[in-house]
């Protein structure tokens, strides 16, 4: 027996970026990841320094996507605008995946009271389409950037708790639930060791699914005014600014829109590549 | 006595799926617990590692005394520090009673991390050491792999290995080997009983399987629809069953130069635990069946040979009715 070696195509992430699909949407996400994470040193511009003589620039080769209405460059303004969409859409479906899988747990595992009153709760906030949620919650909490991780968290909310209770009360009734408890585990080490894991992988796809909804819920709440306020740039605000100039300039509404299409239509691909990836039983039948 | 089970009924709701149930089990003894499907085997097991509330059911009456200690009393943080400690279950399918998503080193290991107060090292170390008394070979190795990468009889090796882990001092196996192929299970509870032997551990030891009640056990009880028929020796109950019952199940397994189609089977089903006979459970289906067999409940009795039984018309005794 050596060193066990760690295969990368033995990894989850070896299994995605096996399909081709998981390799072509990977390689975008990683792209928006790395263009948000570097903006500064990828672009000559600022996104927020006003150039005036150069405003409504159709795409050129000194602006590779033009400039809008105050001659910001586009690129740049996409660029930083990446960072919002993603560090808030993240950000919030991270909020909903902990709060939604310590909430499921608990109600699917202990059941009785808590739970019914977990469920009522859930499933009224569940009865709204998650937009009319969001609007509610960052009417009350006030626009911007934290206003709009909060609010697209608490949208998600529900459906976190609902996939992660539903996951639990089916694996609490496994035959090795039953042996850990005949040999005395407690409840903690049967939902933090056993159940959660056990459910975990439909949570990690919903993950990556919820977070291209709340890619198009920020750009929604930016386009309405109510995400990251001006001059910080979001993919929706951006939008929202081209409406105005919309036969003038399309290129400032249609771009931002391309961002948030293109990189929404990757999340999915490679939620859906995830899905066979996390697979148990597919894992047996392809080794 | 290590256990001292007296007169135990269970109920779940308005259901009672056993009633009277009264064994004892001394330090090293090995007990065989048979009957057919619903004749209340799993019940008995899991009231006696305190699992009842499990299927929503409780301890109507009686006792269940283990090591002086009574069971249905002890709260449930007692009834945890016990089980797996002192007391540990083997459960009937080893496919399902390993955790799919964890590692089988960890699985075991947390047994005698939980109970023994080992660290991790040292866990793994008498997990490996486990595995190997199992005949498991490349023990390291195995305890790296998932669940699906090994075979039933495996797993259910493994399973033992979870039971012994804690170091209990008695063993409740719960039909052990029926999820497996026939050419392992004899392996199996050979290797349980030696390894129960070896320990001097108690074993509680379900099954509906005659012969491995006569390769295994001590002493046998005979539950029928909830009720015990009868208890004794082994050697006992295979020289001279008392009971219809007990007499019927031996009938039932094959033996060498047998007459094709003479291998006979037990006329009828199991009673239903929502309509039970009135009087002795088994009369419907009983080839002895008399007067009162219909009207009055049987009674346990001490018969001539250290064992007792609940019937009007023993095979070998005189009628009490």
């Amino acid at each position: 027996m050596g060193v066990a070696v760690v295969k990368l195509s033995d990894t989850t992430l070896g299994r995605v970026m096996r399909r081709p699909k998981g390799v072509i949407a990977g390689t975008w996400l990683i792209l928006v990841v790395f263009v948000a994470v570097f903006a500064p040193y990828l672009t000559p511009y600022e996104y927020d320094i006003q150039d005036l003589p150069n405003a409504f620039r159709a795409p050129d080769a000194a602006h590779w996507l033009g400039t809008d209405e105050f001659g910001r460059d586009m690129l740049t303004r996409i660029m930083y605008g990446a960072r919002t969409s993603l560090s808030v859409s993240t950000i919030a479906i991270g909020i909903s995946v902990f709060c939604g899988m310590c909430l499921g747990a608990a109600s699917g595992y202990f059941g009785g009271r808590f739970d019914r009153a977990v469920t009522a709760v859930i499933d009224l906030t569940w009865s709204f389409p998650e937009i009319l949620v969001a609007l509610i919650l960052v009417a009350i909490i006030g626009p911007g950037v934290t206003g709009a991780m909060v609010a697209i968290g608490v949208a998600y909310l529900a459906l976190f708790t609902r996939l992660t209770r539903s996951q639990i009360m089916a694996i609490k009734s496994e035959t090795f639930v039953e042996a850990s408890l005949s040999l005395g585990a407690s409840h903690g080490h049967i939902l933090m060791r056993h159940l959660l894991p056990n459910a975990l992988a439909p949570v990690i796809v919903a993950a990556m699914l919820a977070t291209g909804d709340a890619i198009i819920l920020e750009a929604t709440l930016g386009f309405f005014g109510l995400g990251a306020q001006p001059p910080t740039p979001s993919w929706g605000g951006l939008m929202s600014s081209g409406t105005a100039h919309m036969f003038k300039a399309p290129w400032i509404i249609i771009i931002p829109g391309v961002a948030v299409a293109v990189t929404v239509f990757a999340i999915n691909l490679f939620g859906d590549a995830l899905i066979h990836a996390l697979d148990v039983r597919a894992r047996v039948r392809e080794s | 006595m290590l256990l001292r089970v007296k007169n135990l009924s269970v109920s779940i709701g308005t259901l009672t799926l056993l009633e009277g149930v009264s064994f004892d089990l001394a330090k090293g003894e090995i007990m065989g617990l048979v009957g057919e499907s619903g004749s209340g085997k799993s019940l008995t097991a899991l009231a006696l590692t305190g699992l009842l509330p499990l299927i929503g059911g409780r301890v109507t009456a009686g006792s269940l005394e283990f090591d002086g200690t009574d069971m249905v009393t002890q709260p449930k943080r007692k009834l945890r520090a016990l089980r797996g400690r002192r007391i540990a279950f083997i459960t009937q399918n080893p496919m399902t009673a390993l955790d799919p998503v964890q590692r089988i080193g960890p699985q075991v290991d947390f047994v005698s991390r939980t109970h023994l107060g080992l660290d991790r090292k040292a866990a793994r170390a008498r997990t490996i050491a486990l595995l190997t008394q199992l005949r498991i070979p490349q023990a390291d190795a195995i305890c790296s792999s998932y669940p699906h990468q090994l075979s039933g009889g495996m797993k259910q090796r493994i399973v033992i290995a979870m039971a012994l882990a804690g170091d209990p001092d008695l063993i409740v196996a719960d039909e052990p080997t029926t999820a497996l192929d026939v050419t392992v299970q004899a392996q199996i509870i050979h290797l349980l009983t030696r390894l129960v032997r070896e320990r001097g551990l108690s074993l509680v030891l379900i099954t509906h399987d005659m012969g491995v009640v006569a390769q295994a056990c001590d002493k046998v009880a005979v539950l029928y629809a909830g009720r015990l028929a009868e208890q004794k020796p082994v050697h006992a109950l295979f020289a001279s069953p008392q009971h219809p019952y007990s007499a019927a199940l031996i009938d039932c397994i094959p033996r060498e130069g047998m007459a094709p189609g003479s291998l006979t089977g037990i006329p009828g089903n199991v009673a239903s635990a929502t309509a039970y006979p009135s009087g002795c459970r088994f009369h419907p289906r009983c080839p002895r069946a008399g007067a009162g067999c219909d009207t009055k409940v049987p009674v346990q009795r001490g018969l001539s040979d250290a064992g007792t039984v609940a019937c009007h018309y023993p095979l070998n005794g005189a009628p009490d009715v």
